[in-house]
């Protein structure tokens, strides 16, 4: 990447709120996508040339979604400017940026609303903040709602529960219906709709790969692991994020899933259709696209006949599945409308539809269905980051925090080395690794090193009380985002990896001495 | 006078009350398509309803968030409802025994207001990064409660007013029975004040009070993989 080398702010011993350094992320703004990117996903190509056009076009949206969400009615009118989101949004913790504070962040939305949809802000806009849609606004939204990871950490504080996850899905659809959509997410879900999945790794691109992880299974372990592909009649339908099939340190949990299958003995498949479980539309609030995306996992599901529907380590992908597959495609139970029950039917009703590939772990490990070599793990001293989707928008297991548990079951299970790190960085108030939410793109690299700061500090504390040498994690986002950031903080990037990495360093296949 | 603040509460009370209610249903008939509860969350109804239960007495989240926006806020919206409370007396005859035995409570929780909202007010001045969120109208909003605090408190200890007066005039109101109000220019400034924050309730930040309620992050209970959450207009979709 051009441009003058990053540095990373350096970690404090005593994290507080930092001093305000008013526009210090201004300048910052991801590639603009083209109308090649724009057009087929049904946005304007570009902004009008007209801008009133474009205002209009805007505020009209903005009054259609305040009639279709609530959460985005409730959450621009209930804000009372208190305060306790300010401090606690890793990118402000990181960049100093006022307008990186989750109330601030909202407030760029808000300003505007006050000013087209409340009677106060039409009459007396500089009393209660509001202001114009100007082309400036428009530029400041898309600086700022490409600089929020859609964390929800804010929302855990708020005393009305605002999540500015929401506000910044409605400022990046407005954004796009304004024909000023980012070039990262758009394209890649241009490629989920043409080839399957967000890497654009057609059919035979991904046997070919499994192919090659089958030999080196067998060459590591002797054992005939199986990583099929479209089989039907499997039992199992495993949706993961594309890049478990070639990116590092992913591609070790990958494996890791296939060992799992393959001790418990159930029959399991990916699918070349729905070769994603990542699911992009979220990022950009954008339901049609939300919608269109998962619908490939059930056309999958019902073409292969699969019985369950188990998805593998994506944070995101893993929100979207457990909270919004039931609604969007009728992946789950409780459907009582013939769209519904066509699939629901099919799928086995012992198990929870659908299940985390964690969830999957932990019940083979309970039933005894498993077997470890703990000692396998005893070069890794581990620690265990929560990931922003997992621990704040989904659960795992029959119980609330179930989520935070199951994991750490796992790698306690399968490794004899495990410290957490601080209580306030991790469950529910765990850190974003920096890269969530649709900012993993280079030209974000500053504040995506900036937003790990909090949790490189909390991290610099395990490393340095308990020798922590290995980081694990259930998003492939984490990993990508840790495996380059890591560096600019002097950790090895190779610390971060998956909970069925560990799994596969220590899990028995049978053939053991 | 009197017939002007006749008027003025009249008109409040009907911009409170029609004001908050097409907010309310407004709230209520806009949907939410998709689960978003603010994880770990109850799976239950009775469950969402003891999570609501402990961030409208408790404070929940804000306790996790700030203890200092906490204590200070605690301290006035329990001081408030008190004082709300205790004044119930001006609008009830006979007054209920519960109300005549908060009397005394009433007056300390008036101080407890004073400071809440004062401690509110030096946070947004002297914290850098409270004051910068701060608009003009957060300012005032303080202000004007402040000044409710003060009047009612500067009528109890200070230069006092016929609050047998006071009740006649409220109790005449219910009842389409216009009584003289006292003359006394510090009850103008509080029923004044009282009457404003009525009339802009439904068009400002007060809407935090039934906008909780309404919030899905806390009021959906976490059971997608139980339940098919969906809204008339994504319903739709599917008929395509």
């Amino acid at each position: 990447m051009a441009g003058p080398e990053l540095k990373a702010p350096a970690l404090r011993e005593y994290p507080t709120a930092p001093a305000l350094q008013p526009d210090a992320m201004a300048g910052l703004k991801c590639y603009v996508a083209n109308e090649k990117i724009q057009e087929p996903l049904g946005f304007p190509g570009k902004l009008a040339d007209n801008w009133q056009d474009t205002h209009d076009r805007v505020i009209g949206r903005m009054g259609e979604l305040l009639k279709k969400y609530c959460s985005f009615k409730v959450f621009m009118d209930a804000c009372v400017h208190c305060g306790a989101c300010a401090d606690k949004c890793h990118y402000f913790l990181g960049s100093g940026d006022p307008k990186n504070m989750p109330v601030a962040r909202q407030d760029l939305m808000r300003s505007v609303y006050r000013r087209y949809f409340t009677p106060t802000g039409k009459m007396f806009p500089s009393l209660v903040g509001a202001r114009d849609l100007t082309p400036e606004v428009l530029d400041e939204w898309y600086s700022y709602y490409w600089q929020c990871s859609e964390c929800r950490r804010c929302s855990v504080f708020c005393p009305y529960g605002i999540d500015t996850a929401e506000i910044t899905m409605v400022g990046r659809e407005l954004l796009n219906y304004a024909g000023y959509g980012q070039k990262y997410l758009n394209e890649i879900i241009g490629k989920v709709h043409r080839v399957g999945n967000n890497l654009g790794l057609p059919g035979p691109a991904l046997r070919d790969t499994l192919d090659g992880l089958e030999e080196d299974v067998k060459e590591d372990t002797g054992v005939d692991v199986k990583y099929p592909l479209d089989e039907k009649g499997a039992e199992v339908l495993l949706i993961t994020p594309s890049a478990d099939f070639f990116a590092e340190p992913h591609i070790d949990s990958t494996i890791g899933y296939g060992k799992v299958f393959h001790a418990a003995g159930i029959s399991w498949t990916f699918s070349s259709l729905a070769s994603e479980a990542g699911n992009f539309g979220m990022f950009i609030g954008n339901y049609d696209q939300l919608r269109k995306i998962a619908l490939r996992i059930r056309e999958a599901a019902l073409d292969l006949g699969v019985k369950r529907i188990v998805v593998g380590e994506c944070g995101h992908a893993w929100r979207v599945a457990y909270a919004f597959w039931n609604t969007l495609t009728g992946v789950g139970a409780g459907g009582k409308d013939p769209f519904a029950i066509e699939l629901q039917k099919q799928l086995d009703p012992r198990f929870k539809q659908p299940s985390h590939i964690c969830e999957v772990t932990w019940d083979l490990i309970q039933q005894g269905r498993l077997k470890f070599d703990k000692s396998a793990n005893d070069h890794r001293v581990i620690t265990f980051h929560d990931s922003c989707n997992v621990a704040r928008a989904s659960r795992m297991g029959d119980y609330p925090g179930g989520q935070f548990d199951i994991p750490r079951n796992i790698v306690r299970a399968v490794a004899n080395k495990f410290h957490d790190m601080a209580e306030d960085t991790i469950g529910e108030k765990t850190f974003c690794c920096g890269g969530g939410g649709g900012v993993l793109t280079d030209e974000l690299m500053d504040i995506r090193v900036k937003g790990a700061l909090p949790r490189m500090e909390a991290l610099q504390r395990v490393v340095d009380d308990h020798g922590v040498n290995f980081m694990a994690t259930i998003c492939a986002i984490c990993k990508a985002q840790f495996t380059k950031v890591l560096p600019y903080y002097g950790f090895k990037s190779g610390m971060v990896g998956g909970v069925h990495q560990l799994v596969s360093t220590a899990i028995k296949l049978g053939n053991e001495q | 006078m009197t017939l002007f603040f006749a008027i003025l509460f009249y008109f409040a009370a009907a911009v409170f009350v029609g004001g908050l209610a097409y907010k309310i249903v407004d709230f209520a008939r806009t949907p939410s398509p998709l689960s978003i509860p603010t994880t770990p969350a109850p799976t239950s109804a009775p469950g969402v309803a003891f999570r609501m239960f402990r961030e409208v007495v408790f404070f929940e989240s804000l306790f996790k968030g700030n203890l200092w926006i906490w204590a200070m806020g605690a301290a006035f919206h329990f001081g408030l409802a008190l004082v709300l409370f205790r004044h119930l007396r001006y609008f009830t005859e006979p007054v209920p025994f519960v109300v005549a035995v908060s009397q005394p409570f009433g007056i300390y929780a008036g101080f407890m207001m004073a400071a809440g909202l004062a401690g509110l007010w030096a946070r947004r001045l002297l914290v850098e990064r409270i004051r910068y969120i701060s608009t003009v109208s957060d300012h005032l909003m303080l202000v004007l409660l402040l000044v409710i605090a003060a009047t009612g408190l500067g009528m109890k200890f200070l230069f006092h007013t016929d609050v047998v007066g006071v009740k006649a005039f409220f109790l005449g109101l219910m009842s389409f029975d216009i009584q003289p109000l006292p003359a006394h220019p510090g009850l103008y400034i509080h029923l004044g004040a009282v009457a404003l924050l009525l009339i802009v309730f439904p068009y400002s930040k007060l809407l935090h009070a039934p906008g909780i309620f309404f919030s899905p992050t806390r009021n959906m209970a976490d059971d997608p993989r139980e339940t098919r959450h969906l809204a008339s207009w994504a319903a739709q979709l599917e008929k395509n």
